[in-house]
């Protein structure tokens, strides 16, 4: 691919913008909430595309580019099934806990509602956790960037995280917001004409659709299985991700996306960063009005692509193959970048591109500093100091944070397995916290011990199921079986949605068991933690389109009209 | 008087709009074949630079700011509920 003086000048505008609203937010970073949580003030439309702009990291769009061209329209269940509803959930039923607890982080609500070790427990796991996502990301942009570009490695990785670093330091979570919601506008207008190209090229939605049968039909698989969303769903043989619709609605729907979107402090810090109790619930329900429509802009790209490599249309686009021979599926969208982008709009793209790994990158920096320094240093470290102490530590995080990601990422390069292991233990780890914060939430009786050893349990029962299941074809190792396989699952997505459901069932009855044997907590101390105990927060003085209630109606139907459109 | 996020987002289209506008309209049509013979850059340009500019006269006379926590009725009071529960420390 190559870039003209003007791809270069809209990289630099770019650059010059995000660095500039960091340097402009500087002097109002005064205190240390501020610096972690915007200080409670912003209006409800960013924190609500923030929301889904920090999720927009690499794994989305070059992910979902990808597995649109692997498993086709069927990818959509991650958005209408995966995320819609538990964005749902979150706004309406969780955020007046989160909110209204004043907790300032998700770890510091589960000290609040259950104990010093729950909490420990989470903060440790979650900052190793988005320390090493962060560096994942920069190692797939890295990698990346040298596949497309010819950037060297250390380059793109140091530069992508010289300017995070800069404009976090500066103007910490405000910043990250705020450039976030930068960041989506400009995904969404650089690949809105890449869609509308592939798809002109393709011969629109109905050519699309005869090239994508024999796309399926080449697989073995019924005509409209790259197609439609819902109709292969029967059994797991039918349809190319090898899931059938239980283990995708347990799985997916409910363990994986409630788990991510109800408890990953990485989403929901930006919705504790809003203004007002009614606009830290709108923000989840904004979010989901634009990520319903996300895969018309990450997964058709892929859809398009893997089409017109069956089936050619007028300019010859092909998906690249690897070395062993079969398709490099990740190269999807940004090879469709390269090939229908003339320079100009191509350098448009592939600032999006950059901005989506920045924005996920800042996403998991704003996320650590904020529970490295309220849930690790000032609990366990350094207590009662000034405010402008831990202001200074968030800083020094910040860096030492960012430090860390681009070590991993050198790791990365080297071992490869290493990152391997590390993502299937956070996946242990998250699986089963939904159900922690489901009792928490919503039983009063849940207790500290209760809501630990069920933690624990359910990561504990996680390896094990990984650990005696395996993927067809896949031998034993860091794709589980390490005790013996005694069950084969179709693909290696089923074997994740079983997993986490087996996570989830194993943690909600061990902390549910353990919480009876256990004393509860005084009554008087979960006011404002626990359902049954809080008040409802009023619909505020705010016009009915704006009340979180009619708008989670509206988003769910929404999504259900999507669902049937393409079932 | 606070960072309206709009204004930057705002600038930013608007000058990137502008550059691609001109570019599409002036330079060689050539490297359209790439793109099925439209002319990307000037369409897509032309509606980058329209919402960079409504954007901006929106963060002109508009008020999605962030504030200061002390300038804040809601950050006032958080701050007070965190200073009495002890949160601060």
């Amino acid at each position: 691919m190559k870039l003209t003086y003007l791809d270069w000048s809209i990289m630099l505008v770019y650059f010059v913008f995000v660095l500039g609203i960091g340097l402009a937010l500087k002097r109002y970073m005064k205190t240390s909430t501020d610096f972690f949580l915007s200080g409670r003030s912003i209006p409800a439309w960013i924190t609500g595309l923030a929301f889904i702009s920090a999720n927009l990291g690499a794994q989305e769009v070059i992910g979902m580019g990808a597995s649109g061209a692997k498993y086709g329209i069927m990818t959509s269940h991650f958005y209408w099934i995966g995320a819609i509803p538990a964005m749902a959930f979150v706004g309406i039923f969780m955020m007046p806990f989160y909110y209204g607890s004043r907790a300032r982080s998700v770890p510091e609500y589960l000290k609040l509602r259950f104990d010093e070790k729950t909490r420990g427990l989470n903060a440790i796991s979650f900052a190793v956790m988005t320390v090493f996502s962060s560096g994942i990301s920069l190692y797939a942009m890295g990698l990346l960037l040298e596949t497309l570009l010819g950037w060297d490695f250390s380059f793109s990785i140091l530069l992508a995280a010289a300017i995070v670093l800069i404009y976090v330091f500066l103007g910490g979570l405000t910043s990250a917001i705020y450039n976030e919601v930068l960041q989506f506008f400009l995904i969404v207008f650089g690949f809105a004409p890449l869609v509308f190209l592939g798809l002109k090229d393709a011969g629109g939605w109905t050519g699309l659709q005869t090239r994508l049968a024999t796309v399926a039909t080449a697989h073995g698989f019924g005509a409209g299985a790259w197609s439609e969303s819902w109709h292969y769903m029967g059994s797991s043989s039918a349809n190319p991700m090898g899931v059938e619709w239980f283990g995708l609605a347990m799985g997916l729907g409910f363990v994986l996306s409630f788990g991510y979107w109800c408890t990953d402090f990485l989403v929901v810090q930006r919705a504790m960063a809003a203004k007002s109790m009614s606009a830290a619930r709108r923000t989840p329900l904004i979010a989901a009005v634009p990520k319903m429509f996300f895969p018309f802009l990450v997964i058709l790209p892929g859809m398009i692509a893997i089409a017109l490599t069956y089936k050619s249309g007028a300019t010859g686009f092909a998906l690249p193959k690897k070395i062993d021979g079969t398709f490099n599926y990740d190269l999807a969208i940004p090879m469709m970048l390269g090939h229908y982008f003339p320079t100009g709009m191509l350098g448009v793209g592939l600032t999006a591109l950059m901005a989506s790994f920045m924005s996920g990158m800042a996403g998991n920096v704003t996320a650590f500093n904020t529970v490295w320094t309220y849930d690790i240093y000032q609990s366990y470290i350094k207590r009662g100091a000034s405010d402008e102490h831990y202001l200074w530590m968030g800083r020094m995080a910040t860096i030492f944070g960012i430090g860390i990601s681009v070590a991993a990422a050198y790791v990365a390069t080297r071992f490869n397995n290493i990152m391997d292991m590390l993502q299937l233990v956070f996946a242990f780890v998250n699986a089963p916290l939904f159900a922690t914060f489901l009792l928490g939430m919503f039983w009063k009786r849940t207790t500290g011990h209760g809501a630990f050893i069920g933690l624990l349990s359910g990561t504990i029962a996680a390896a094990i199921h990984h650990g005696l299941t395996l993927p067809v074809g896949a031998v034993a190792g860091v794709k589980g079986g390490w005790f013996g396989a005694t069950h084969v699952y179709p693909s290696e997505m089923a074997q994740n949605f079983w997993t986490a459901i087996f996570a989830w069932t194993a943690c909600f009855v061990i902390t549910i068991v353990v919480s009876l044997l256990t004393r509860p907590r005084d009554e008087k101390d979960l006011v404002g933690l626990v359902y049954s105990l809080t008040e409802r927060p009023k619909a505020e003085d705010v016009p009915w389109y704006q009340r979180p209630t009619v708008l989670a109606v509206i988003v769910l139907l929404a999504a259900i009209v999507l669902n049937i459109i393409f079932w | 008087m606070q960072l309206d996020i709009r204004l930057p987002i705002g600038l930013m289209f608007a000058l990137l709009g502008a550059l691609l506008t001109v570019f599409g309209f002036l330079a060689d049509k050539g490297v359209y074949q790439k793109s099925l013979g439209i002319n990307v850059n000037a369409w897509w340009g032309l509606v980058m630079l329209i919402f960079g500019v409504i954007m901006f006269l929106l963060g002109r006379r508009g008020t999605a700011t962030a504030r200061l926590t002390e300038e804040s009725p809601e950050g006032k009071k958080i701050e007070e509920i965190e200073h009495r529960s002890g949160l601060e420390r």
